[in-house]
């Protein structure tokens, strides 16, 4: 590294001081060939790692979905009998039904929960601080220990949620058991770490200007056609966001459902209304060594979250409104 | 206070991006409390009860938990805020029925590797990004925003072959050595930060003479610190937490992380942990307990990273 250094402080007096500032804020060309080879220097890590980790894993992948493979013999080649095998494995579509009706229930869920937090965080006042560390507090729980939380919290005999829900007379169901209410126990746990969504939509509801809101007031608009055309239009990059994240969060969810219902050793149980796509394609790669099939599962996963943020992409150009920006 | 420094629009003329706008995340410096209106104080009472009713439903189950942890065995489920019966058996117990300190030494040890290797690795990318101009930078850069893209299973199988061609299946070293490699979103998030420091600061520190790797390490670098923190407390929080990894690598009981041993307390102990429920409610303590401490130490810069996440995204 020293060479180098001493070689460009050679060439750089090159340049004449002072030059005005507009044209100094990019790098001053006649450099450009070395200029590559040390840029190359600081991302190489970046690239070896994305040769090594990415291009070469997604493509190796694919290979995979079209061989039979268990790690300990040799890939045999089968053509296209993963895809058929998936088209008809009934856990297949379980797996997939369960993880849409999941991200359906759970992203709308967490938008609107956290969009009216995040309303009621901005009108807190001086307390405002302490609000926000309690409401973001949870998101800092292991995964691991939220999937426990929720057997305990949600166990349908004695859990903390039917006990508060008997205070009103209302008999609770059996939330980690019963197929119908195994997922709404899911989104109910997912609301509890929704903390992130909160800053970053308060973030976004400082942005709005207050003379618009007191525009719209003086016009007669009320607290709900305000929220609704003034508020909702200006944050709209930060809701984009979280339903971007959150559903391919939620498309690939895996450790709190995977904590509670499944698992090796002693634990038989496992609850077919908790079977995630993720979780089948896990079971299927490590605890099956199925690779091949598990890579074919892993292809069409791919294909699933490129074709959802492919449609959020362009829903996006109606929809999300950006003003003022710079980018 | 002054409304005015949030309402007016700044007027950037630079169309590169800049780096992370100070969010401001304080209502009580930018809001005027509507206490001018009639209808302000109902409203006020509304909002107050609100905001505590939803306050005790997210901390009362880190109560509940640590409660319970407190409580001998037949008692976990009574719900008691204050137990009956205080014991701290749980805890000497549980430490019997696991190699508890071994899962905390391991989890430390991948926490740190993960956390420093990935903050080095990222920055130097970052700032290559940033600092120069070479042919197909935007290209690769475009790369780079399209690899956080792609989902973890499509990548899954083929790294586990590579870690299992290496003889490494079974170490800790799958969990930490990947972030020698830099991760798409800290080199976003870092680059958005280098290009919001003056150019001219680092022009002239080549022209008195100092090479790149001096401008980067001692220039750039101690600069960053506050997005640096950002990126390490992320890390932190994701190397501590994760099962997926756990699970596909760790074979031997004593080589488990926290969370993966948390996991395999549960598998043994019946449906879901359902005989030992008071040594399950102990280690989830034990493995949560840890994020807590970071939170209340990294508070400012995590919530400040996760606003600017969203503004940047």
């Amino acid at each position: 590294m020293g060479d180098l250094g001493r070689e460009v402080s050679l060439t750089a007096p090159a340049r004449p001081p002072g030059t005005d500032a507009a044209t100094r804020r990019r790098r001053p060309r006649g450099r450009g060939r070395h200029e590559g080879r040390i840029a190359l220097l600081f991302i190489s890590p970046w690239l070896i790692g994305f040769a090594v980790f990415m291009a070469y894993p997604v493509l190796y992948t694919a290979y995979l979905s079209l061989t039979d493979y268990d790690v300990i013999n040799d890939p045999s080649f089968v053509g296209l009998d993963n895809y058929r095998e998936l088209v008809a494995d009934e856990k297949v579509t379980l797996a997939l039904r369960n993880t849409f009706v999941y991200t359906a229930m759970s992203v709308p869920a967490q938008l609107v929960f956290s969009l009216a937090l995040a309303l009621l965080l901005q009108r807190a006042g001086r307390a405002a601080g302490f609000f926000r560390t309690a409401f973001f507090l949870p998101k800092m729980t292991p995964p691991v220990a939220v999937g426990v939380l929720l057997l305990m919290l949600l166990n349908g005999q004695s859990g903390l949620v039917n006990e508060f829900l008997g205070w009103f007379g209302i008999n609770g169901p059996n939330w980690t058991t019963d197929p119908a209410w195994v997922k709404p126990g899911l989104v109910i746990m997912s609301l509890w770490t929704v903390g992130a969504s909160v800053i970053i939509l308060l973030a976004a509801l400082q942005q709005v200007p207050e003379e618009l809101l007191d525009a719209a007031r003086v016009d007669g608009a009320g607290w709900w056609q305000r929220l609704w055309h003034v508020t909702l239009p200006i944050i709209s990059p930060a809701i984009y966001f979280i339903v971007v994240v959150d559903t391919i969060a939620s498309l690939q969810s895996f450790t709190e459902a995977y904590t509670a219902f499944f698992g090796a050793g002693n634990t038989t149980y496992s609850n077919d209304a908790a079977l995630f796509y993720a979780i089948y394609l896990f079971q299927q790669a490590f605890e099956f060594l199925h690779m091949g099939y598990a890579s074919a599962l892993a292809m069409l996963l791919f294909l699933i979250v490129m074709i959802v943020t492919a449609v959020q992409v362009w829903l996006s150009r109606r929809y999300v409104h950006y003003t003022g920006d710079t980018r | 206070m002054s409304t005015l420094d949030r309402t007016t629009v700044p007027a950037d003329p630079d169309p590169t991006p800049t780096g992370p706008v100070p969010v401001d995340l304080d209502p009580s410096s930018t809001r005027r409390p509507d206490t001018s209106r009639p209808r302000g104080r109902v409203t006020r009472v509304v909002v107050g009860a609100l905001l505590v009713l939803v306050t005790i439903a997210f901390v009362y189950p880190f109560v509940w938990l640590v409660s319970a942890s407190l409580k001998p065995r037949s008692d976990v489920f009574d719900n008691r805020l204050i137990p009956e019966t205080l014991t701290f058996d749980n805890y000497i117990e549980v430490w019997n029925a696991a190699p508890m300190a071994a899962w905390l030494l391991n989890t430390a040890f991948v926490t740190v590797m993960a956390t420093l290797t990935v903050t080095i690795s990222s920055s130097l990318v970052a700032w290559g990004f940033a600092r120069y101009r070479f042919r197909g930078r935007n290209a690769l850069f475009g790369l780079v925003l399209a690899s956080m893209m792609v989902p973890g299973a499509a990548t899954m199988i083929p790294t586990y072959l590579i870690w299992n061609s290496l003889g490494m299946v079974g170490t800790l070293t799958p969990l930490w050595a990947g972030n020698l490699f830099a991760t798409a979103f800290y080199v976003f998030l870092l680059r958005q930060f280098f290009l919001g420091l003056p150019t001219e600061l680092f022009d002239a520190a080549e022209m008195d003479g100092a090479g790149h790797w001096k401008v980067f390490w001692h220039i750039a670098l101690p600069l960053t610190r506050p997005a640096l923190a950002v990126v390490a407390l992320f890390e932190f929080q994701a190397a501590w937490t994760d099962l997926m990894r756990g699970l596909i690598y760790l074979r031997d009981r004593e080589d488990f992380t926290v969370p993966r041993g948390l996991k395999s307390m549960l598998d043994q102990f019946g449906f879901g942990g359902e005989w030992h429920w008071e040594l399950v409610v102990t280690a989830s303590v034990i493995t949560t307990v840890p994020m807590i401490i970071v939170f209340f130490i990294g508070q400012k810069q995590i919530i400040q990273g996760v606003a600017t996440t969203g503004t940047k995204g």
